[in-house]
């Protein structure tokens, strides 16, 4: 039987009450905070602020580091919540994983070397972290934030990332595996 | 009343963000609600994102498309009554079609994005902790260092500042809005039929 704290418990939602849950928080963030959501400036923050850690303040000198800003700010905030948000969300539910490095799909063509998979995430993190600065956003701020605004950058982004992403994917699995 | 007050309160907040502590807290809660929502949609998994790019599992574009078709109705509302302004990055050709190329690339490689990696970091998989995270850092860093090269360079190339399709095509937002989440909820529809 549904109860009110099953909704809770269940692993998955219907993708499309997610969607709805998330464009209804687009709206709340536009009105709140005046800011759409997003993500991967963060990302690009939290490595100006390792370089600052070890160079001192001349990392602050990078003129990208100038323009995004190295601190903790908003967005800095709602990637930590994202983190404790899916970690609510997996305990209540039962779903947290504990040493799971391998994904299944992943062993599945690749087998279970926790290294080599460790060691392609590392290669793909890179190449994603490069791209979505390159591009200016990422599978949020553009993909959902910038398209649901119709903003030409995003559009012409979120298709890009998908066609790349498509066809990477198909080579990895179909051609390397 | 309570939308002006909403609206000049995130007027004030931006501009007292420095010494101001509360928009960190907002966003806390805001990041708390996405995750939760992209662990209960499965977009925190390695499966269900390379699943997508696979075309065998279309949950990712599920999410996406009704987020986004919900979110524009929203956001175009507001706008009208005056509540809201819009947020938009500016782009160009070279920008967001290598860019965007490039991080679709990463994105199949790794198997998470920069939103759902955090999930997935929430969600245990170490592969994500360890690896994806440092790689995502090392490829903004780069990016930096490269940055002084590349912002007159392939980043100018194609340059269209920040406008919205309606703005492109010169015409009122709702005649670009209502097609747009017409053809968003006839693709779902599609989809599902398809048996996806």
């Amino acid at each position: 039987m549904e109860t009110i704290a099953s909704v809770f418990t269940d692993t998955y939602w219907s993708p499309y009450a997610v969607g709805i849950g998330i464009g209804i928080l687009s709206w709340l963030s536009f009105l709140i905070s005046g800011k759409p959501i997003a993500t991967s400036t963060t990302f690009a923050r939290a490595g100006g602020m390792i370089e600052e850690m070890v160079r001192g303040e001349k990392a602050n000198q990078r003129s990208y580091y100038e323009k995004i800003k190295l601190q903790i700010d908003w967005q800095w905030m709602l990637v930590i919540g994202v983190v404790i948000g899916s970690f609510i969300s997996a305990i209540l539910s039962g779903d947290f994983q504990v040493g799971v490095w391998v994904p299944s799909l992943w062993s599945s063509a690749f087998g279970d070397s926790a290294i080599l998979r460790v060691l392609v995430a590392v290669i793909g993190g890179i190449i994603l972290g490069f791209g979505a600065r390159f591009a200016g956003g990422c599978t949020s701020g553009h993909g959902i934030s910038g398209t649901l605004q119709l903003a030409v950058s995003s559009w012409i982004s979120a298709v890009c990332f998908f066609i790349g992403g498509i066809i990477a994917a198909h080579i990895i699995y179909f051609v390397i595996a | 009343m309570k939308e002006s007050e909403k609206k000049v309160s995130a007027k004030t907040s931006d501009t007292e963000e420095k010494e101001d502590k509360r928009p960190l807290y907002v966003g806390l809660a805001f990041g708390i609600v996405f995750g939760f929502l992209l662990h209960k949609g499965g977009a925190t998994k390695y499966d269900v994102i390379v699943g997508q790019l696979l075309l065998i599992d279309f949950t990712v574009l599920k999410i996406m498309l009704s987020a986004v078709a919900t979110g524009m109705i929203g956001i175009y509302f507001m706008k009208s009554m005056g509540w809201v302004k819009l947020s938009l990055k500016s782009g160009s050709v070279g920008m967001n079609v290598i860019g965007g190329l490039i991080f679709g690339v990463g994105f199949a490689v790794l198997g998470y994005c920069p939103g759902t990696i955090a999930g997935a970091v929430g969600n245990g998989y170490l592969d994500a902790i360890t690896g994806g995270l440092a790689g995502i850092v090392i490829g903004t860093w780069i990016f930096a260092i490269m940055y002084p090269k590349l912002k007159d360079g392939i980043l100018k190339k194609g340059y269209f500042g920040d406008i919205t399709l309606p703005g492109l095509l010169k015409v009122n937002d709702w005649v670009v809005v209502v097609p747009a989440i017409t053809l968003i909820v006839l693709v779902l529809f599609w989809i599902e039929r398809a048996g996806f």
